[in-house]
């Protein structure tokens, strides 16, 4: 019974999303304001009805009713709890739900929150939120629906692949799609401001903290995946340049830029059409990765399973949505410039720096990842490879350029900074970032020069950071009761500034450090074998089984001394879950900020190797590799204080009464 | 009709029961091992969703790896030892594609966005006063920044 | 400035043309292109299987022969070349076609146990233990069958069994153009 609630509750909130699409939005060229407030209750009743119909999947998982197709073939009864509930959003049918769910619920906040939007914007946007509901309902109901029934019902399910089955991963979709899913408000707010004609101060200022807590999940749900990968897959990488690591990171570049660029719009009512075209590019390029992930249009490590007749139902709605909202774009966006004249030394110039570096380095990521399908296209079917060495050597020297803007650019006023004061102000985070650099060569000596380079980089952001913050709040210039005074009333949105630039400069440490200085040893190992590393003196003491809920295991143990210290012992193992019949490696790692160490145990593959007491172990010293999961932390924190700034939730200008809705003409403002 | 049959996370089975690289298959000079490594880096694993021989635990990658060091030790050069799969395998085998009439789009499109990019920093900042629209008279702007303003006091009353 | 407010249009009409035509559903997105088609065989030589009563493998032996022959990559561990196993014999029986096996990474009294269980239509079969053959070959998995002219090229490469109505009709059409391919003047 619960499935076919569910399958009720998903037509119920489709039927909901077409009022929606339609009714607020006429309601707003008509001036009718019962018409545009009734987005507020579609929006929360669409909500209602695709969170039920979520609960009832996930039901159906957590009872283990094999009697719903999509439970057995990702679930089985002897599965972990938690994994019963990650496994509602383990499939393609269920992640799609998940999916749809998050738009609607960010639908519904901006309806309740947003009260500080003018009435018109507002209903404008939800009903575009409901096109993007439409598709998506319709997308579900009509070619994946997850509530299909099977009958007989099998005994047990197929269980879910084991390598989902972990914390990380079970929490890594949810993040990435309050990420994805929450720039679709950030795009239904530029297709209203487009339909509208105007975009202004107010308008950037509605949009920050929506693009802002998007940014703040996808950047989580990014670092997690990362994380993962890191800890599970087993060869202690964080990033392969996969095309489904690339469409999760172009959003994010944009709606990076997106929210640098918002600011200018806001401050300064310039690069207005620019703000809106990132509003909508981050969105696109977000459905662009759904695409690819659910089509198997590409080669990637993670597809889901792959059928033409979705690939064709996204397609078309992406043919829409995308080539709909740009032509719009080609339509309104030439009426919209205007705004601030500033010098090439400023802060909009600063800003106008980063936009264009990340959108060149989205460019390369987006033209690499799309490029063997272009060749292959254009070839006669000849294939072609293009692998992280290409977009190591497209993208790093494209982005190392941003790193000094990023130190460089609070410094810089509006409009027209005085270039000696800069300088003046950052003459000793130079000297210090460049001294850190020879020091570090001095004392470390190998790795390439531009290992070097990207440390001093991440030194200048570091310190350049540091001491805007100082300068803000007058350190050791004032009294300290003075100094803390400032810091206090330092807005939030500075704090999260200053939090999240030095956070991304400490990740810097974590990438440089664990990629050009790691180190590894892969041996065959038997009970007394002992290993040097880095340091470290690692014995292996022996093997043994151990049975896990759905899976059995042989767990290494490594005893790890330095020096003479016992430093305690590091447990890998090697999962077999025979249901799924595929095995996972369990690595296990001592991290500290110095570096991880970090083990992982595999049965040999070699003929040659007799005896049963003999693994392959692989062991790998990562200097630094935990400042990334740390700076990516900061990314977060910086971007969640900075939403909780005052000015993001109160006292935004409401236009004034002459400038509401406008049936007059777009002109200039 | 093949690509029904694909990939329910086919891919995922990456990490696998056995490692990528054997013990058994390091040389003994660790120059060349380095070497040896480095070039699997650039090669792809064929029968793998998206990945290198070094990291893939498929058959072919192995047999590929062992191949590397076997031409390593018979004293080919890095260059040349990837040729000869190339010869073996095309152009696809190479993670990092060769430039030539067919992917010069590819090597020259950073370029081209770099330049892109740089006429775009210039054009917008040299605009003339006389091209913009007008923009707020100080009345307007005035008002504007006493909209704007309550945010100060609200710093500094929180 | 106008027409610039319409590269985005332009841009994304593009790359969704390129997406169209890759949904094709004939297009299978792993399928690797075979760099030997038209190119002369490589070189290669293979010892007998052990205990097997029959000569091995080498670049020579498929010069010269009457009309084309079939190259067949296979191992006794590989479960889909069994059922291949049955239309390559039939090929060999009721067409008369030559067909030679490569054994692939194979324990040799494996490869005899499962030729004795399954009939041997094999004409020669060379041992490949070290999966070197395979690579002379490009193979990137197994089976692999490929169609090799009186000259030495290689005409035709199929990847995975030769199983099912589709896959035998396509192979037979191969076989049959292979029939009447002529060598090109000068090559």
């Amino acid at each position: 019974m619960t499935p076919e609630i569910g399958h009720f509750a998903l037509a119920l909130a489709l039927a909901l999303a077409l009022i929606q699409s339609i009714l607020p939005i006429l309601g707003a060229a008509r001036n009718d304001v019962v018409w545009m407030k009734s987005a507020v209750w579609t929006s929360v009743a669409q909500t209602v009805f695709v969170g039920i119909a979520f609960a009832a999947l996930m039901t159906a998982f957590v009872t283990s009713d094999f009697t719903v197709l999509n439970v057995i073939e990702n679930s089985h009864s002897l599965k972990p709890l938690l994994f019963k509930i990650s496994g509602t959003w383990g499939s393609h049918e269920g992640s799609l739900l998940l999916w749809v769910l998050i738009l609607a619920v960010f639908g519904a906040l901006v309806a309740l929150l947003g009260n500080n939007i003018a009435e018109g914007t507002k209903a404008r946007t939800l009903s575009v939120q409901a096109w993007i509901s439409v598709g998506f309902l319709s997308f579900m109901l009509f070619t994946s629906n997850p509530f299909d029934r099977v009958f007989p019902p099998p005994l047990d399910g197929q269980d879910l692949n084991p390598l989902l089955q972990d914390v990380g991963l079970a929490m890594h979709p949810p993040l990435l799609y309050l990420g994805y899913v929450g720039f679709s408000i950030v795009f239904s707010f530029a297709v209203a401001a487009l339909i509208e004609g105007r975009v202004d101060a107010a308008w950037a200022r509605w949009v920050r903290p929506w693009a802002l807590a998007a940014w703040v999940f996808l950047t989580a749900g990014i670092a997690l995946g990362s994380w993962w990968a890191y800890y599970e897959l087993g060869w202690g990488g964080w990033w392969f340049w996969d095309p489904v690591e690339n469409v999760s990171f172009m959003p994010w570049l944009m709606g990076t830029a997106l929210l640098h660029s918002a600011i200018v719009t806001e401050k300064r009512g310039a690069f207005k059409s620019w703000t809106i075209l990132l509003a909508i590019l981050t969105f696109s390029l977000s459905l662009l990765g759904t695409f690819i992930v659910r089509s198997g249009l590409l080669t990637s490590v993670h597809a889901f399973a792959v059928d033409p007749e979705r690939g064709f139902y996204i397609l078309g709605l992406l043919a829409v949505s995308i080539g709909g909202s740009f032509a719009l774009y080609a339509w309104r966006a030439p009426s919209m410039e205007g705004g601030g004249l500033f010098k090439p030394v400023s802060r909009e110039a600063g800003l106008l720096v980063n936009n264009l570096i990340l959108a060149t380095a989205t460019g390369i990521v987006l033209f690499g990842t799309l490029y063997p399908l272009f060749y292959e296209a254009l070839n006669d079917g000849q294939k072609l490879s293009v692998g992280p060495p290409f977009f190591n050597a497209g993208f790093i020297p494209v982005i190392l350029p941003l790193v000094f803007m990023m130190g460089l650019g609070p410094f810089l006023s509006w409009k027209r900074a005085n270039v000696g004061t800069v300088a003046a102000r950052l003459k000793w985070v130079a000297v210090l970032s460049v001294g850190f650099g020879l020091v570090l060569w001095y004392l470390v000596r190998g790795g390439p020069i531009l290992g070097y380079l990207s440390l001093m980089l991440a030194a200048w952001l570091l310190f350049a950071t540091l001491r805007e913050w100082a300068l803000r709040i007058r350190l050791f210039e004032e009294s300290f009761r003075v100094t803390m005074r400032r810091a206090r009333n330092l807005p939030r949105a500075s704090w999260g500034m200053t939090i999240a630039h030095g956070g991304l400069a400490i990740a810097i440490f974590g990438f440089v450090g664990s990629s050009v200085w790691k180190s590894e040893q892969i041996l065959f190992v038997s009970p007394g074998t002992e290993i040097s590393i880095a340091g470290f003196d690692v014995t292996f003491t022996g093997a043994e089984q151990i049975r896990g809920p759905n899976y059995v295991a042989e767990r290494g143990t490594l005893s790890v001394r330095r020096n003479g210290e016992d430093l305690g012992f590091l447990y890998p193992e090697r999962r077999y879950y025979p249901v799924a019949d595929s095995s996972t490696t369990e690595s296990s790692i001592r991290s500290t900020v110095a570096g991880d160490l970090y083990a992982s145990l595999a049965q040999p593959a070699s003929e040659n190797v007799e005896g049963a007491n003999v693994w392959t172990l692989r062991i790998l010293y990562e200097p630094l590799v935990m400042l990334i999961w740390i700076g990516s932390s900061l990314l977060v924190l910086g971007g969640t204080i900075s939403l909780t700034d005052r000015r993001l939730r109160v006292g935004a200008p409401r236009r004034t009464a002459a400038s509401q809705p406008a049936p007059l003409p777009i002109a200039g403002e | 009709m093949r690509r029904f049959i694909a990939t329910l996370f086919v891919g995922l089975s990456l990490a696998s029961a056995t490692f990528a690289v054997e013990p058994d298959e390091i040389l003994p000079d660790p120059v060349m091992e380095e070497r040896a490594r480095e070039i699997s880096k650039q090669l792809r694993c064929v029968v793998c969703q998206n990945q290198d021989i070094d990291s893939s635990n498929a058959g072919v990658a192995r047999d590929l790896r062992l191949l590397v060091r076997e031409r390593l030790v018979a004293g080919d050069s890095n260059a040349e030892v990837i040729a000869y799969v190339r010869a073996r395998y095309g152009d696809y085998v190479l993670m990092s594609p060769p430039l030539n009439g067919a992917t010069f789009a590819l090597w020259a499109a950073p370029f081209v966005l770099v330049l892109l990019s740089v006429g775009a920093f210039v054009i917008v900042v040299r605009r003339r006063p006389s091209q913009q629209p007008a923009g707020l008279d100080e009345v307007e702007q005035a008002e504007l920044d006493a909209l704007l303003a309550p945010t100060k006091q609200d710093g500094n009353t929180s | 400035m106008r027409w610039l407010a319409f590269a985005p249009l332009l841009i994304a009409a593009v790359i969704g043309g390129f997406f169209l035509w890759g949904l094709d559903p004939d297009r299978d997105p792993n399928a690797i292109p075979s760099v030997l088609i038209s190119q002369p065989a490589p070189a290669f030589d293979l010892e007998a299987v052990a205990g097997l009563d029959m000569p091995g493998l080498e670049r020579a032996d498929l010069v010269g022969n009457e009309g084309p022959v079939i190259v067949n990559v296979f191992a006794s561990w590989c479960v889909p070349c069994r059922a291949e196993h049955a239309v390559l014999t039939s090929l060999v029986e009721q067409e008369g076609q030559t067909l030679f096996g490569i054994n692939y990474k194979d324990k040799p009294e494996d490869a005899v146990r499962w030729l004795n269980e399954l009939g041997n239509s094999y004409a020669r079969i060379g041992s490949d233990l070290s999966g070197r053959a395979g690579i002379e070959w490009g193979i990137s998995g197994v089976p692999e069958t490929f169609i090799v002219a009186p000259d030495g090229t290689v005409l035709y490469r199929y990847v995975g069994p030769v199983v099912g109505d589709d896959a035998v009709q396509t192979f037979r059409a191969a076989l049959r153009d292979a029939e009447d391919w002529q060598p090109e003047a000068g090559t």
